[in-house]
C-alpha cells in the first residue's frame, strides 16, 4: 500500500489454479477497494460471466472489463467489449472498460453506459509508457466519463505524464510487481500521479520552439 | 457426467453441490469464491440446496491477485 492506491483489481480465476483466495483477500480487503477483473477473457459470454462470478464471490458490482483479441498481443477486442460492456451495464454492472486509445470506441463505450474509460497507454506489460499521448489527451479533452491510464507504464514518468495529459487516474501492476524494490516503486507511483495531477490543474507552459530567458535582459554589467 | 472445471467426472445419483465443492478443497463458509452451473451463477445462499444432475457443467472460481 505505499503506493497510496485506493483500488486494487483481482481476477477471478478456477480454484485448482495455484494459490489461495483468502491470502489476497486478507491482504488487502480492508485497506483497498477491490475492483474484480475479466482478464483473459476472449468473449462476450466468458468475460460476462467471469463478471457475476466475481460479483457472486466479492459481493461488488464494479467490474474491470477485459475482453482481449488475442493472447500474443493482449490488444482488446473492441467490438466485442462494447457488446459486453452494454450487457453488463443492463445487467447493474458498474462497468470499466480496459480499451484500446481510440476516442471514438472510448466515445462508444461511455455510451453505452460505462462508468469510466480505461485506454491503454502500450501494451499490457509492456511498459513502453504512454506511446500516443496526443491520442490520450485528446480522450480526455472529449470524454463525459473518467478517464483512467491501464496498461504500459513502465516508470514513474509515465504515470506523472498520464496525469499531466488529464488522466483522473492510472491502473498499473508490472511496473509495480516487477521491479527490483516493488515498495519503493509503489512510493514513487504514488509521488508520480500526485506531482503529475498538480502539474495539470497548475497548467502547464507552451511549448516553445526558440529559447526565451528567464532572467531580466536589461541591466546586464560589462554593457 | 459432470464437468467440474473443465474436468469430466461420473456423476453418480444424489449428488449435490456441496458435495463437489468438498472434492475441490472449498469449504461452503469460505470466502471470496464463486459458483457457475452451466453458465449461470448459483448464489452462495442456494449451495447447500442445489443438486447436481448429470450433464451439468460446473464451474467453482475464486480470486487472485492480478492487474
Amino acid at each position: 500500500m505505499a503506493s497510496g492506491a485506493e483500488v486494487v483489481t483481482v481476477s477471478i480465476r478456477r480454484v485448482d489454479m495455484g494459490g489461495g483466495a483468502e491470502g489476497i483477500l486478507d491482504l488487502v480487503r480492508d485497506r483497498a477497494w477491490l475492483l474484480p477483473n475479466t482478464a483473459g477473457c476472449a468473449t462476450v459470454k466468458d468475460a460476462v460471466l467471469t463478471a457475476q462470478l466475481a460479483r457472486e464471490a466479492l459481493d461488488t458490482s464494479w467490474i474491470k472489463l477485459e475482453l482481449i483479441g488475442d493472447r500474443e498481443t493482449l490488444y482488446p477486442d473492441v467490438e466485442q467489449l462494447v457488446a459486453a460492456a452494454a450487457q453488463l451495464v443492463d445487467d447493474g454492472f458498474t462497468v470499466l472498460p480496459y480499451c484500446t486509445d481510440d476516442p471514438i470506441v472510448c466515445r462508444r463505450l461511455a455510451d453505452v453506459g460505462c462508468a469510466a474509460v480505461m485506454p491503454l497507454g502500450a501494451p499490457i506489460g509492456t511498459g513502453l509508457g504512454i506511446l500516443n499521448p496526443y491520442n490520450i489527451e485528446m480522450i480526455c479533452a472529449r470524454s463525459t466519463v473518467p478517464v483512467i491510464l491501464d496498461a504500459g507504464v513502465g516508470t514513474a514518468s509515465d504515470a506523472a505524464l498520464a496525469m499531466e495529459l488529464g488522466c483522473d487516474a492510472v491502473l498499473l501492476n508490472t511496473a509495480v510487481s516487477k521491479s527490483t524494490d516493488p515498495v519503493r516503486m509503489a512510493a514513487a507511483m504514488g509521488h508520480a500521479v500526485a506531482g503529475g495531477r498538480l502539474a495539470r490543474l497548475a497548467g502547464r507552459i507552451p511549448k516553445r520552439l526558440r529559447a526565451e530567458a528567464s532572467s531580466p535582459e536589461l541591466g546586464l554589467i560589462g554593457g | 457426467m459432470i464437468t467440474v472445471n473443465g474436468k469430466t467426472r461420473d456423476h453418480a445419483d444424489g449428488l449435490d453441490l456441496p458435495a463437489v465443492l468438498g472434492e475441490a478443497g472449498v469449504e461452503l463458509g469460505a470466502r471470496g469464491i464463486a459458483v457457475a452451473i452451466n453458465g449461470t451463477v448459483v448464489p452462495r445462499a442456494r449451495w447447500v440446496e442445489r443438486a447436481v444432475a448429470d450433464g451439468d457443467a460446473i464451474e467453482i472460481v475464486k480470486v487472485l491477485q492480478g492487474g
